[in-house]
Order: structure tokens, then sequence, then C-alpha cells
């Protein structure tokens, strides 16, 4: 089995890890998303929808071991690479044009990843941890409350806004980029990868960030 | 074509040795814009030699683009500003009067310096000796005409053939990955029938030794196909990819 | 005094390569592993030959002075490779192709080597095909060619405009792949800086690490120098910077005849000189000739601009003078033109130019046609001039680019000295007094891939040549004399830089031994060549030291070396009295100004021995013509 450490550890594989685990991502994310939105349905609705994801607790316990390791490896290896590729130029230029041959977005990978991480711990420390350890509002099932006190504090919206603004940028390189890794790169196609990349990552950053906004402003609350 | 001669202010990485530390200094320099980036370096060496002093060690020779030998950091530009050309390619009429302008050299670990704005590029020679090459022996092959090779899959191998390793895509990758070189050589057999028997096996070597070597991982910024004077695509990075992958899970052979 | 045996075999035309093949002596499969054969040189000739030797078995040494094998000034060969191949079925065949370079040499080559050249010519581009040469190709999927000077055939394969450089990367991963397996091993930023000779046969070469300054020393079974040309002489050509007369000349002083040293080649087609600073000149690829047509103003002194002169006010000067090769009229005749109406004082807007102009060619086939077969070339002449030539026609001016003399060989590819064998640009021998387009890559791949392979085989068979140990006192000698050259030069400390004097040999040799030669021009060039170098001897200024990368020093060495050739070319063309191809001597020309030969006379290869500085004995090699017809040169 040593082959295939070995494909895994080469920078090809290394890239593969990385796009494949990324590309996982992207669709929970689609799911994430098509949850998140069903708060607009109202109190009723988010509330029966996390409660049949109770009914099925073992499956969803299963999926979120699976999403973790996804996200451990995503992460172990872009730190990995991160470190690596820093090792390959000990001197850095005086003068970096890097403005001018590539985007914004391919050259931060690494910190806004690291921003989506930080988020990602306070996110679960308010949703996943509330909603499955014991917070009064999810023992009586009425989940779409914590969501509203949440969000109705500014600093904390914000924060998730902006958050979500980085996952944009980090989706925008991200999206095409696996594409790109797994060898999927056609006059053809490409741009139409692209263009799809980009649609989605409108798509989350517009869906996500909406809700904050929403609960903030829009919300009258009860 | 009398045009008006520029005034710059040159800032030029000097080194005296490998182990040496460097340092950037300043030199005026009164130049023709018909003059060549690298005929300018020449006049200021022979200025520098008249004065006794070093002259500055840079590497040039074909002087047309094509050998590959030139490379410096022109304002933090591999070959400079200018797209599509190497350094020798690069006239003064593409820079104003009164500019300063930054010169270092290729920086990656794969590509010490060696002195001054030289840098040891055989890293490049390294890979290619792994598996950069079809294996037949002179003497032992078909007629010429023998496969026909369809006019488009042959263009485009010649598009990837075109690399003139410089070191360019190294240079410009914030990784210091050779992923463009390496990957311009394994698409042009990988495209071409004679390439097929050694497809997979190539692709393997090549790599191995890249990363043996000390090069980065592509993050696929693409700067590597915008700094390329020879406008190598990032379409041949994913070919590789492809074909490594495919290496790895298709063939029966472990160890390459 | 020394005798010169070109050792063409005997028997017909067709037959002398084969019979040869036959009768020369093998080296057992076993045996070749214990041969060390050391190359100098990696372009397509010493890359090839490296590559092949090393799939045969013997253990190669190759050597660069580049830091790559691949950077060698082959590379920057564009427009194609001929081969006999008669894909076009268009009437060509081996014996067309030999005919065409005999008469394109102007009868001043070897009749075996150039139909051994002509016969080897299609097995080139099967063996370059093999090894993933992307030559380019018809829309059916077979090999394309196109047209070329001094052919009525279209035998000249292609890889975009950028053939020399695909050629040498196969060359040059052929030999890669021999590096893998142990075989070659390449010693990189090494110049060869002397031949060692010892009783007479060479044993070996002394060499300086361009890193270290360290002086190697390096023993062999035979030496192969494929060096290239020497027209850096001229200090602007269209030579890579780098290139050099260094290994060929040394070589020459331990006794390797020089042949016809004034065969030099001016090419056509390049961009015109801008300005004092210049480096260098670049060629535009002669293929550019297929469509584009060459002109200037019928008036002195016009300065309009191109497009302002209309249709009857043009003189394509070419296509009037030979109506029947036109634009693809041979190099040597081409450039002598365009000096002609230059000096005539109809240069394109007054300055030492002519017109390139694709615009009837644009008209006829479209923009994306000509964009498809020149786009590239197009790129790097907007580049460097900042004018458009799909729009304003090209400025071109003839520069020296190919030199046809060189070290003189056997049909072996052997110097006079044994066990010293010569191959591409650095040998003289196909191309007599002219090369034809599309030819030295033909020539350069011969010698390596499928000539030398055999004659050092029957060479080491037949002598059975002893390893010398690099402790024996001649490699001490030569590494002494090495030695004290640097520190010569070193310690000189004089007024003027390398550079300075290397550009007033150059406008000497331009001026006097170039396109066109007089005798007395001739004979100042002597006097004025001795007198700087011995300025350059006393007043040179070579800064830095030895233990050190010095590219200061390694200019100087070169231009110390040119100081000498150049007054050897300069001997030669003056003895040469009558014009052939490249070498027109303005005392012998016809009425109508064409190039005069004296075939009763000069009929031979002109070798010259060294003897010191100064003196030269002059060899006869008479050139024979059994199969081709001497005949005046007529491209009417």
């Amino acid at each position: 089995m040593g082959w295939i450490a070995n494909a895994l550890n080469s920078s090809i594989g290394k890239k593969f890890i990385m796009a494949l685990t990324g590309v996982c991502l992207l669709l929970f994310l689609i799911i994430h998303l098509i949850n998140n939105l069903t708060l607009y349905g109202g109190p009723e609705l988010f509330n029966t929808v996390v409660k049949n994801l109770e009914g099925i607790k073992p499956l969803v316990r299963v999926i979120e071991l699976i999403l973790v390791l996804i996200f451990v490896f995503h992460i172990y290896d872009a730190i990995r690479v991160w470190y690596g590729n820093k090792k390959a130029r000990p001197i850095n230029y005086k003068i970096n044009a890097s403005a001018e041959n590539s985007t914004l977005f391919s050259r931060t990978m690494i910190w806004s990843g690291s921003i989506i991480f930080i988020f990602l711990v306070i996110h679960l420390r308010t949703f996943w941890v509330s909603f499955n350890l014991g917070h009064p509002l999810a023992q009586s099932h009425n989940y779409y409350e914590i969501v509203v006190q949440a969000f109705r504090d500014p600093v904390y919206s914000l924060f998730y806004v902006v958050a979500i603004i980085l996952l944009g940028f980090h989706l925008k390189h991200g999206f095409q980029s696996a594409f790109q890794t797994f060898g999927w790169n056609n006059n053809k196609y490409f741009p139409m990868v692209r263009k799809l990349g980009d649609i989605y990552t409108y798509i989350m950053v517009i869906g996500f960030a909406s809700i904050p906004i929403y609960f903030l402003f829009f919300y009258g609350g009860n | 074509m009398e045009e008006k001669k520029l005034n710059l202010t040159l800032k030029i990485w000097r080194q005296a040795a490998p182990d040496a530390a460097g340092g950037f200094q300043e030199y005026k320099v009164y130049v023709s814009p018909d003059s060549s980036f690298l005929e300018m370096l020449d006049e200021l060496n022979n200025e520098l030699e008249s004065q006794n002093l070093d002259p500055i060690a840079f590497e040039s020779d074909c002087r047309e683009g094509i050998c590959g030998t030139c490379g410096l950091v022109i304002n933090g530009h591999p070959h400079g500003p200018i797209p599509k050309i190497a350094t020798c390619q690069l006239h003064m009429r593409h820079f104003k009067d009164g500019d300063t302008i930054w010169v270092e050299p290729f920086r990656a670990k794969a590509f010490p310096v060696i002195k001054d704005l030289m840098v040891d590029r055989s890293a490049f020679d390294r890979i290619m000796e792994a598996g950069g090459f079809i294996s037949v022996n002179t003497g032992s092959v078909p007629d010429g005409n023998a496969i026909p090779i369809p006019k488009d899959i042959a263009s485009e191998a010649m598009d990837s053939a075109s690399c003139i390793g410089c070191g360019a895509c190294v240079a410009a990758c914030k990784n210091a990955s050779a992923m463009l070189f390496v990957s311009a050589k394994v698409s042009q057999f990988a495209l071409l029938p004679q390439g097929q028997p050694e497809r997979y096996r190539r692709v393997q070597a090549m790599v191995k030794k890249m990363d043996e070597l000390g090069f980065g991982a592509c993050s696929n910024t693409y700067a590597c196909e915008a700094e390329c004077p020879k406008g190598i695509s990032i379409k041949n990075i994913a070919r590789m990819n492809r074909e490594f992958i495919k290496a790895k899970v298709k063939t029966e052979e472990i160890d390459v | 005094m020394l005798k010169l045996d070109s050792k063409v075999p005997t028997g017909p035309i067709e037959e002398k390569w084969t019979n040869h093949i036959f009768n020369m002596k093998l080296v057992s499969p076993a045996n070749k592993r214990k041969y060390d054969i050391i190359v100098v040189g990696t372009g397509l000739a010493g890359a090839s030959a490296a590559a092949t030797l090393g799939e045969l078995g013997y253990n190669v040494k190759a050597f660069t002075f580049h830091d790559s094998a691949r950077r060698a000034h082959s590379i920057a060969a564009q427009g194609g490779i001929n081969a006999a191949k008669n894909y076009q079925n268009d009437g060509d065949s081996v014996y067309r192709l030999f005919y065409d370079t005999i008469k394109g040499g102007d009868f001043r080559s070897r009749e075996a080597n150039v139909y051994r050249l002509a016969e080897v010519s299609g097995n080139i581009i099967d063996q370059c095909v093999a090894q993933g040469v992307p030559f380019a190709r018809e829309y059916g999927g077979t090999l394309a060619n196109r047209s070329f000077g001094g052919a009525l055939v279209s035998r000249t394969f292609y890889a975009k405009g950028q053939t020399g450089q695909q050629l040498l990367l196969g060359a040059y991963t052929a030999m890669n792949r021999q590096i893998n397996l142990g075989k070659v091993k390449l010693y990189s930023r090494r110049e060869m800086l002397d031949l060692v000779v010892v009783d007479g046969v060479a044993r070996g070469i002394v060499v300086r690490n361009l890193l270290t300054g360290e002086i190697e020393k390096y023993s062999a079974h035979a030496v192969i120098l494929a060096t290239g040309g020497y027209s850096n002489v001229f200090f602007l050509s269209t030579n890579a910077m780098n290139s050099n007369t260094t290994a060929i000349w040394r070589a020459h002083k331990k006794g390797a005849a020089f042949a016809n040293p004034c065969f030099t080649q001016i090419h056509p087609t390049c961009l015109p000189v801008h300005g004092e600073s210049q480096s260098k000149l670049t060629l535009m690829s002669e293929s550019l000739r297929n469509d584009g047509r060459i002109w200037v103003s019928k008036i002195k002194g016009d300065k309009r601009h191109p497009n302002d002169i209309p249709e009857e006010e043009r003189d394509y000067y070419l296509e009037r003078k030979y109506p029947s090769y036109g634009n693809l009229s041979p190099r040597d005749i081409s450039s002598r033109s365009a000096k002609e109406v230059v000096d005539e004082g109809r240069g394109a807007q007054g300055q030492e130019a002519v017109y390139l102009d694709f615009r009837d060619a644009i008209k006829r086939l479209g923009k994306k046609v000509i964009e498809e077969r020149y786009g590239n070339l197009f790129e790097i002449y907007q580049n460097i001039t900042g004018e458009n030539p799909y729009e304003v026609p090209m400025k071109i001016y003839p520069a020296p680019h190919y030199t046809m003399g060189g070290l003189w060989v056997d049909y072996n590819l052997m110097s006079t000295i044994p066990g010293l064998f010569v191959a591409g640009e650095a040998n003289f021998s196909d191309h007599g007094a002219n090369r034809l387009g599309a030819s030295a890559l033909m020539q350069g791949l011969a010698d390596g891939y499928f000539i030398l392979p055999y004659t050092i085989g029957n060479y080491i068979a037949s002598e059975r040549p002893k390893l010398v140990e690099t402790s024996h006192p001649e490699f001490e000698k030569a590494e002494n004399n090495i030695k004290n050259m640097i520190n010569k030069l070193l310690s000189i400390k004089g007024k003027r830089t390398v550079d300075s004097i290397h550009k007033e040999l150059g406008r000497i040799m331009w001026n006097k031994v170039g396109m066109s030669r007089n005798e007395k021009g001739l004979k100042e060039a002597i006097e004025e060549i001795k007198e700087l170098r011995e300025e350059f001897w006393k007043n040179v200024n070579v800064v830095g030291k030895n233990e050190d990368v010095n590219q200061c020093l390694e200019r100087a060495g070169r231009v110390a070396d040119y100081l000498e050739l150049g007054e050897l070319m300069a001997r030669d063309a003056l003895n040469r009295n009558e014009s052939c191809g490249a070498h027109f001597r303005e005392e012998y020309q016809t009425q109508e100004g064409e190039a005069l030969r004296n075939d009763e006379e000069y009929a031979y290869v002109a070798a010259w021995v060294f003897k010191e500085l100064g003196d030269w004995e002059l060899v006869k090699e008479p050139l024979e013509f059994e199969n081709i017809q001497l005949a005046t040169r007529s491209y009417k």
C-alpha cells in the first residue's frame, strides 16, 4: 500500500487531496445552504427540518464524522503545502509584481482559509453545540429562536458576513482550481467551469450572508 | 529614428558568490530607447570595466528569445514587464525617462544564485534526464510518415514543445514551482503517438525528480502562464495532473 | 609537407558510403565500453553524436560552456531542415539534393561528402519524428514541407519557425537518456581551451571550469569537436553572444589544418543595425522569402514611407535579375544584390536596408495564413523594431550568419590530427563556398547521428588507441600554457575594454573581409588586424581574477583567438583570386556583376597549416567533379 502514500505525498498528490476534499466541501455547502434557506420559511418549517434530522441521528453522526475527516485532511494538507511552498523560495523578491500576473484570491487561499477556520470553530460553538448539547431552546425544539438570538448580535452577524465573503474568495479560486488539479482543463469546457464557479460562489455568498442580514435588519421577531 | 535618450536609475542585485551576502547597488545610466535591456547592461559593464570594477554577472546567449539563457526579474516580473518575451527581447523604449528599475535574479531554492544575476538552473536538466525523452536508438525507427499525426495534435504538441527552459515559471510562481516547465515536456510526449509507450513511466519519473529537487507545489495562481515568454498554457499542468493520477491508478508498476 | 588524403572511397558515388560502411572495421559490443570519447559542444552535431555513441556503448564525456546542453546555438535555427524524401512528389531525389547542394556551394565542396549528406537526409527526418519532434503536418496527418532558397522543390521540413529548437531538443533528450543510463557524462560550464596531442594523436582536452576557474584535464581515445562556427569574428553577427572559435582555433594551433576560412556566409534577411551599443544582429528566417517580396525604390535617396511608394516606382530587384528563382535566390546572391542597391543609394529610406514586403502575400492568401506561417517571426520583428510587418514592409539587411570554413576533415570527418574528429559547422565539409538554407541542421545531425558513430568505430578498431593518463607531460604542458595565457591576460591591465577591441576587429572584418573583398582591402586588413592584436596584448583590460565567474576573462580569451583567425581569413580571401559563392572578390566578376569563378586554378580546398603566428602553410586538396559538371551557377 506504500504506493498510495507515495502518490498522495507527491506534489501532485497533495494537490489532488486538496481538490478532492475541496469538492466534497463544495457539495456539503450546497446542502448546508438549502437547510439554512428553510429559515425563510419561518420557525415551523425550520424546526421541523432540524427535528427530522434528529430522527436520523446515527446517520447524521456518521456524515458529520466524514465531514470532520474531510476538513482535517483539507486543512492538514493546506498547511503542509503552504509550508513546503514557503521553503521553496527562501529569499523573497524586493519588488513583487504578483498583483499583475495572478488574482488576489489565488494568492491568499491560506489566509482566507485560516479565517474561515476560525469562523468555523465559532460557528460550531454557536450552532452545532447549541443544537446538540442541551441548549434549553434546543430541548424544546425551538432551534429557530437560537438562530434569531445569535444574529441579533450585530458583532456576530458582521463577523459572519465577513467570513462568508472570505469564503467567497476561497470558493472563487477553489472551484476552478479543483478542476484544473483534476486535469479537467480544456479549451471548450474550462471557461464554462470558471463561469459556473463564479455563479456558485455568488449563490453561496448571497445565500449565506443574507441570513444574518435578514435577522439583523428585516426580521421583526415576536 | 532619432529618439531622446533616457536617464534611468538601476538598482541591481550584486552578490559575489553563492554563499556571500548580497544587496542592491545603484547605477545611473543614459541609454538609447532603441537599445535592448541587455545591451544597456553591456554598456554599463564596459563602463565598470574601464573603471577596473567587477562587471555585473548576468547570462545571455542567443539574444533572440529562444535559447532560454537570459532571465532577470525586472521590477518584479521575470523577463520584465512586457508579456511573452525573454529578457533579451526587452527594449528600452518601454521605459520612461527618469524611471527607477529594480533588477533581481530568479529566486528559488532549486535555483541558487551563482553570482550577481546568474543562477544555477541545472535542476531543469536533472528533471529532463529523469524521463523527458522517448527511448529510441538512432536507426531503429520507421519512416517519418508511417504514423499519421492529426494536424491539431501536432500543433498542440508543438505549442508545448516551444518551452525554452528559461525558468521564468519558477521565478514567477509564488511557490517556486516547476510544474509549467515539467508539464510542457510531459504534454508534448503524452500528446504524440511516439510518446505513448513511456507515457506513464515518464510523468512519474519526472514529477518524482521535480519534488526531490525542492521546487514548490502548484497552487493554480497561473502566474507562470502570465510570465512565460512563450505563453505556455496552464492546460499543460492540467494534462500532467491527469497523466500523473492515471499513471498511479492504472499502471501495475509500483515504484518508478 | 602535410599531404591531405580525403580518404574518399572508390566506386560509383551512389555506392561509396554503403561500401565504406561495409569496409570499415567494427568494435565488438563488449569492447565498446572500454573506450572513452570526448565530445566538445552539445549543439545538433555534438548532442546527436554523444547520444548515438552512448547508445552504441562507448563512454562519452560531453562538454559545454553553457549551463545546459539545450542552450547551444543550434536552438536558434528557424526555417527548417532539408531532406530528399520527395513526399511532395515534385521531382526531388537524393541526386537532386546532392546536385543543388554542390551547385549552391558554387562547386567548392567535395562531391562524395555531399552525396552522403543527401543520402542520409531522409533518415534524419525519420529519427527526429521518432524522438517526438513535432514537425508541421498536413490535415491528413502527413509531414508538411516548404520550399527554401536555392531549390525548386519543396523538401524543407519545419516545426513552426523553431525547427532548430525542436531538433536540438530531440538530440538533447536523446543525450539525456544516455546521461540517465550513465553512458554519457555531461560536463557543463566547461570551456575547452586546448587540445592535447601526444605523439601526433589527439588524446584529450584541457578545459576551464567557468564557475571556479579551475583548469581541468580530460583524456579519451578520441576527441570530437562540434563547437560551431566563428561568425562572431565580425562582432555583429546572428550568432549567439558566446559562440566562438576558441576550441577549433586552439586545435588548429596544435596542428589541425583550417580549411577555407574565408568562406563566411552573409545571411540576406536580418534586421538592420540600430546603433553603436548593438550587441548582435537578429536573423529573420529565410523562409520569409517564400511569400515576402524584396524591393527598394527605383529612385536614389528616396526617403518616402514605403507604403507611399507606388508599385511602378518599386524595384523588385531579385525578381527582375533572377526571374526563375526570384526572391528564393541563394543567400550569397541575395545578400550581394542587397548591398548593390544600398551602395547605389537606393536603401530603404536612405538606410542600410531593403524592404521585405508581405502586402501581396496577404492579399493573395489572407492574413490568417500568413500569421500561421510566420506569426512568431512577425512578432519578433515588431518587438524589436516597434513596426507592424502586417502593415509596413519589413526592413532587412544582410549579416554574418554561418561559416562554411572550418577545420579540414577527410571523408571520415577526421581532421589532420589522428583521433580528432570535427562535426557540424566546426568542420568545413559539405557546403563549399555557400550553404543553402535548411542545410546546416541537416549536416549537423547527419554528422552526429549517422556518420561519426561509424567512422569513430572504424578509427578505434583499426588504430586501437591507448588511453593516456592526464598526468602525462603533454597534459601538464597544455595546462601550464593555459594558465600562463590567463595570467598574461589578467596582468596587462591596460586601458581598453575587451568589447572595444572586438568591435574594432569586427569593423575591419565587415568592411574589408565581408560581403565583397578586394586585394587592397585585404592587405590593409591583414596589417590592421596585426596592429590590433598588438594593441590587445598591450592595452587590454581584463578585470577580476581567474578563480571566479569571470565573463570578462572568457570574452578576452575568445577575442584573442579571433584576432588570429581574422588574419587567416583575410589571407585566405587574398589567396583565392576568384569569386565563388559567398566569397566575392571585386576584381573577379562578370560584366553584369556576377561572381566569376576560376575553376582552372582554384577548384581546390585551401587548407592552412599553422606554423607560427602570421605564418601559415597552404596545402591544397584538389576538388574533382566526376558526377556534376562544373558550370557557371545560374539562377536566372
